[in-house]
């Protein structure tokens, strides 16, 4: 039983790092600031969701677990928070940007 | 297995670096700094488990805290700023 535990960790844990990876590698390639969020919004969410389950599947059951449970909790409700205000103000800045061309073209 | 993942994760972090220095926005670094933080939680709690040390998991909990304020706080900051070149702007 245990070993079984530790092969299936041991995938989620794989996965979970070779997503990581190529989800950063899309943070380092795309064009342009939205296309990057999204990149690192699937390394953020996805991912960690990934590779804690495979630390959970490592930890069974103890107050570890229970750690491990609130960390990615936390992670899932904070990281898409954080990309939308991230968003938003990107947003707002190139409003500013053209309106402030704008203005100066008039 | 833990090790690997270790591995991955520190490249992954060195990548977020990267796109920090090379990112041509403020808002590019902003990314950089979040996927950096979120990187260094995954990997407290991978080397808590590594070390046999359970602890290491609360750190990574108030990691992630503080990744979350930072976050928000660099963005609150640079919208004041806006604020204040709009109206210098507009009194052209």
């Amino acid at each position: 039983m245990s070993n079984l535990l530790e092969v299936l960790s041991g995938i989620l844990l794989l996965t979970g790092s070779g997503l990581i990876f190529t989800g950063t590698l899309g943070v380092l390639r795309f064009p342009d600031i939205y296309s990057r969020m999204h990149a690192a919004g699937v390394t953020e969410t996805l991912a960690t969701t990934l590779l804690l389950s495979g630390l959970m599947l490592l930890a069974g059951w103890s107050l570890v677990l229970l750690k491990l449970i609130m960390i990615l909790l936390f992670i899932l409700f904070t990281s898409p928070t954080a990309s939308h205000a991230l968003a938003k103000a990107v947003w707002r800045h190139q409003q500013h940007e053209t309106l402030r061309e704008e203005s100066h073209d008039a | 297995m833990l090790a690997v993942t270790t591995f991955a994760l520190l490249v992954v972090m060195a990548m977020a670096m990267v796109r920090g220095f090379a990112g041509p926005t403020i808002f590019d670094r902003v990314l950089a700094a979040n996927l950096f933080g979120t990187k260094t939680v995954l990997l407290i709690a991978v080397l808590g488990f590594l070390f046999g040390r359970p602890e290491f998991l609360d750190i990574a909990l108030i990691y992630a805290l503080m990744n979350f304020i930072s976050v928000i706080a660099l963005l609150r900051y640079f919208e004041h700023t806006q604020k204040a070149e709009k109206g210098s702007s507009t009194h052209e």
